[in-house]
């Protein structure tokens, strides 16, 4: 079965061998494990890029594979932030306090621990109760649980919404966009529980590994990171090769002539539209311990919209094509911002590319669409020439 | 005392500064009252005050507030008053400058200087100065006060200005509610007021209706109660009571955690509380037994428990049959029902006034909805094609507006400019997007929208380039400041009417030329059915350029509206371009008065979410979008859906 199935596409085990190959080179040239010409702060950077890679992939299989262009995809990944965030605040914290406690005449009770981990999250939204959504922020085990069921109840009940009630191509695109700005907006409130446009910070900070270098942490989530993004990869091509892909294909081809088959594609969709939401929240919840810090400004439509646009670089409806597209726009893009692009004199004007960057994108964005609306992973075809 | 005010008045008001003065000066004035004057008492006072205003000297003001502030001295050789300054002695009536000798200082005690100060009232209500008399009128809505009924009361008639003539009788109305002697005049004086909306009157009237809280024994007493609590009532918590139980003894404050905690930690001995360990004070049971032991040896006061509920229990209240009175200050009860008829008229007016304004609120933010939206509504509703740099072309009108400005400096002027001119580029603007971009990805409507975002974020970033990131101003006209005041709560700025009146006039235009033209004859017949449309002679190409140069130009003006409203960063565009596309679909895509239904609901629902929860705009926002996102769910065609085959995408 897995040979046949290696053997329907050759193109995923080039995909994984290449992650391989890349995963070993960057362990060997990193800080902690290797010969250390790869600093920690870009480990971090090709760490972060690997998850921005996985929740392309999910966003390439819901749009690419299954034709519904979802501008949500982010909100769910900054949720997967938010819940491994929040058992990572509350870990610090709870480790900073019993050590400035230790020294108190009488041991503290567990209401004053709680109560001062309390003070000390939520005093800079002017709180110091613990709201009812971090009820299980001590746990480690139920918040990975909710990085999972969250993102997969909220997908599950908004798509079952939305399916049922057959909205569908740009109207279900507005719609997924209100979901995303509606979460973002309840986000940036104070009283929302999660410290309102502070956001969850400090999470670089792994509870267990404070004796860790964070080069080696670099390095093991990096590892994770890209298993992560193996893992997703192989789950996500099993599910769009073979009959289940076959039907999620001809729903974006033609969703009413599959209706007529027999299936029941509101079932299809709501699937994909659930497991891809559960995918792109694993990728957030790996990709905030990295970035460090998570705040609502992450998850604005705007986000969304960036992760439809790498897609559609990359090449939709393959998967390697959402990764080539992610990270080749990502990672450019902090070349060109974080000031690695040198400026452009023209003797009149001097093109500086952190200003300039969003026009460039923006130009060659329309570009693409225009003339290669097969992204830069069609570039392949020309390489595999198929026997017609 | 009144009629010779009067006379003073008159002769200050009306005839010329008065010729006694050459007869008489401040200082003779002065010399006959020398002693009281020298050391005034609050009863002698009086007539060196009257014979002052009745003199309608001009240097007497000057002479009160130095009197008052206690800068005035007498020279021990003569006893003639000065007013001592830096530089010596001041004469009251020439104001020469004397050397300094020996003086006394005269020192008016606090009721003297309240009197003056009454007298210094009298004075300015009836300056010749109008500013002066509208301070004075100033400083007394700030602190009301008995004794500035009389003085304002005197001063009405003489008044010339008609302007403040009513803004004296009303605050002489408010006084009298709240201070006059006889009960009669009070009560007509309160009923006077229940015309009035003002914030002022119904602070007045709360005044008068005051109350305290009192615990007695008996239900029954002789003041003017308003209400009576017993104990276990909602209506007056527990929260509320702790204070007055306190005071009577009835109350002992639950001892709190950390007051055990500091008891404890102030008597740990040899590593151990009472017996107890210290390792094993972790729990709040462990230190509560540590607690009751030394409670019970006597070093600390018995452990309080915390109670949730004013039930009278005696074991916390040790009396049973107290009652809270809440009695009303003022003491006749005429008054105070008096009062609390007006005020309960005057806050029926003002909850209706208050919905009334909400209202036009609402209104004036679903003007701005339309505004944005009306655009989108051509290019998305009409054409079906999606646009995410629509936010992007109301940018664009704006700043257009703004580099007008740079240019006209006349801002009446300068708007008349913008307007046609920010239709222009933005037309243009629309129509190059066609012509460059969208016309080849009609049959890819997914992929409009991203290549228009492309674009969006390409325009953001080009107009941060060119304009920077700081908010440019895009002034209104003069006459379009200040707002229409309806009375003290109904009002709406100008510039919100104008931008209504805009939306109406663009409701007209756009259903002028969709219905009664060639052109949206023709736009119609494309959007319905390009083949055959063509084949009936008409270019779709020409038609679709038009009519995306339409709805973008469109957009411009809106832009400039919006910028006059808002202030303009290269972000306003997309502020406003979710809330378009969400106005647009909830309406009904593909139709004019759909966009107007919708953005009515939007702007009506947002403002009646704000009304529930007045504090948090961001949670009204949100639940907004909810309320959409489950509309959809039941109306995916929008309130307006289109019907037949103009109905198929």
């Amino acid at each position: 079965m897995k040979k046949t199935f290696i053997g329907q596409n050759p193109s995923v085990m080039w995909f994984l061998l290449a992650l391989a190959v890349f995963t070993l080179a960057v362990t060997l040239l990193s800080e902690a494990t290797g010969i250390g010409i790869i600093s920690t702060s870009f480990v971090k950077t090709l760490g972060k890029t690997l998850c921005l890679c996985l929740v392309a992939v999910a966003m390439d299989v819901v749009w690419g594979y299954c034709g519904i262009l979802s501008l949500g995809h982010f909100a769910f990944f900054g949720i997967g932030g938010y819940a491994i965030g929040m058992w990572l605040m509350y870990a610090r914290t709870e480790s900073i306090v019993l050590e400035s406690l230790v020294g108190q005449p009488i041991p503290p009770t567990p209401q004053e621990i709680s109560d001062a981990i309390g003070n000390q999250i939520f005093g800079v939204v002017g709180s110091s109760e613990f709201p009812a959504i971090w009820a299980f922020a001590d746990s480690l085990v139920l918040q990975l649980l909710m990085i999972v069921l969250v993102p997969g109840l909220l997908a599950l009940i908004f798509g079952w919404l939305a399916f049922r009630s057959r909205v569908t191509g740009v109207y279900l695109s507005i719609l997924t966009q209100a979901m995303t700005l509606a979460l973002a907006l309840y986000l940036f409130q104070n009283d929302s529980g999660l410290r309102g446009n502070n956001g969850l910070s400090g999470l670089q900070n792994i509870p267990g590994f404070e004796n860790t270098s964070q080069a080696w942490v670099s390095v093991i989530f990096f590892w994770a990171s890209a298993l992560a993004l193996a893992a997703g990869y192989l789950f996500f091509a099993w599910v769009v090769s073979g009959k289940m892909g076959s039907v999620v294909k001809g729903i974006r081809d033609n969703e009413a002539r599959v209706r007529f088959l027999g299936y029941h594609v509101e079932s299809y969709k709501l699937f994909i539209f659930t497991i891809t939401a559960i995918v792109a929240a694993i990728a957030g919840a790996l990709y905030y311990p990295q970035a460090g810090i998570i705040n609502p400004g992450e998850i604005t439509p705007i986000a969304s919209i960036y992760l439809a646009v790498w897609v559609a670089i990359g090449g939709r409806g393959r998967l390697y094509g959402a990764v080539i597209g992610a990270a080749f726009v990502s990672l450019l893009s902090s070349w060109f911002t974080g000031g690695g692009a040198p400026d452009i004199p023209l003797g009149f004007y001097t093109i500086q590319w952190t200003d300039w960057w969003l026009v460039l994108l923006g130009v060659s964005f329309v570009a693409v669409t225009l003339f290669f609306p097969k992204g830069i992973g069609g570039l392949f075809d020309y390489l595999v020439r198929k026997p017609s | 005392m009144f009629r010779r005010l009067l006379l003073v008045l008159v002769s200050l008001c009306v005839l010329a500064l008065p010729e006694r003065a050459a007869a008489e000066t401040l200082q003779d004035i002065l010399q006959t009252h020398q002693a009281e004057v020298a050391k005034p008492g609050r009863r002698s006072v009086g007539v060196v005050l009257d014979d002052l205003v009745a003199s309608g000297l001009p240097q007497a003001l000057p002479f009160l507030e130095a009197w008052r502030d206690r800068e005035i001295v007498q020279r021990d050789i003569d006893g003639l008053f000065f007013r001592a300054v830096d530089e010596g002695l001041l004469d009251l009536d020439t104001g020469a400058v004397l050397p300094v000798t020996d003086t006394s200082q005269v020192r008016p005690n606090g009721g003297v200087r309240r009197a003056i100060g009454d007298a210094l009232v009298q004075f300015q209500l009836s300056d010749p100065n109008i500013s002066k008399r509208l301070a004075a009128v100033e400083a007394i809505e700030r602190s009301m006060d008995a004794s500035q009924l009389a003085p304002l009361r005197a001063s009405i008639d003489g008044e010339t200005d008609p302007g403040l003539k009513v803004v004296k009788t009303r605050l002489a109305g408010m006084l009298a509610a709240r201070f006059a002697d006889d009960p009669a005049v009070r009560i007509d004086a309160i009923k006077a007021l229940s015309g009035d909306l003002s914030v002022d009157v119904r602070a007045t009237l709360n005044q008068i209706l005051a109350t305290t809280f009192v615990l007695e024994r008996s239900a029954d007493s002789d003041a003017n109660i308003k209400d009576r609590y017993f104990g276990g009532t909602e209506a007056y918590p527990l929260a509320q009571a702790k204070p007055l139980l306190t005071e009577a003894g009835l109350f002992t404050p639950p001892t709190t955690a950390s007051d055990l905690r500091n008891a404890l930690t102030s008597r740990i001995e040899d590593g151990a509380v009472a017996g107890i360990p210290v390792a094993k004070l972790d729990t709040q049971e462990t230190r509560r037994v540590a607690y009751d032991r030394l409670a019970a040896a006597g070093t600390v006061p018995p452990f309080s428990e915390p109670i949730e509920t004013w039930d009278w229990d005696p074991s916390h209240i040790s009396v049973g049959d107290y009652v809270v009175l809440e009695v009303y200050t003022e003491a006749d009860p005429a008054i105070t029902k008096a009062a609390r008829t007006t005020l309960t008229a005057i806050e029926q007016k003002v909850a209706m006034s208050q919905a009334v304004d909400l209202g036009l609120d609402a209104l004036s933010l679903a003007s701005i909805y339309f505004l944005a939206a009306i655009g989108l509504a051509i290019t998305f509703g009409v054409m079906g094609v999606i646009n995410m740099a629509h936010g992007e072309f109301i940018m664009m009108g704006a700043y257009t507006g703004y580099v007008v400005q740079l240019f006209v400096p006349d801002y009446t002027l300068s708007i008349l400019v913008a307007l046609p001119l920010a239709f222009a580029i933005t037309f243009g603007a629309g129509v190059a997007m066609e012509r460059l971009v969208i016309r080849w990805l009609y049959h890819r409507p997914l992929e409009t929208l991203l290549a228009t975002f492309g674009i969006s974020i390409a325009l953001q970033q080009l107009a941060k380039n060119i304009f920077g990131t700081q908010a440019r101003p895009l002034t209104s006209p003069a006459w379009l400041d200040g707002a229409l005041v309806f009375n003290d709560v109904i009002a709406i700025s100008y510039i919100r009417i104008a931008i209504f009146v805009l939306a109406l006039l663009f409701l007209a235009v756009i259903l002028f030329v969709l219905k009664r033209t060639r052109l949206g004859l023709e736009v119609r017949a494309v959007t319905q059915n390009p083949g055959m449309a063509a084949s009936m002679g008409i270019n779709p190409d020409r038609i679709n350029m038009l009519t995306f140069g339409l709805g973008s130009g469109i957009a411009g003006i809106a832009g400039v509206a919006i910028g006059l409203y808002a202030k303009v960063t290269s972000e306003m565009g997309a502020d406003y371009i979710v809330q378009s596309f969400m106005t647009v679909v909830v309406g009904g895509v593909g139709n004019v008065w759909g966009t107007l239904a919708g953005a009515s609901l939007i702007g009506f629902l947002q403002k009646g979410i704000e009304w529930f929860n007045p504090s948090n705009t961001l949670a009204a926002q949100t639940y907004m979008i909810l309320f959409i996102i489950l509309f959809i769910q039941f109306r995916p065609k929008g309130i307006v859906a289109l019907k037949g085959r103009a109905a198929a995408d």
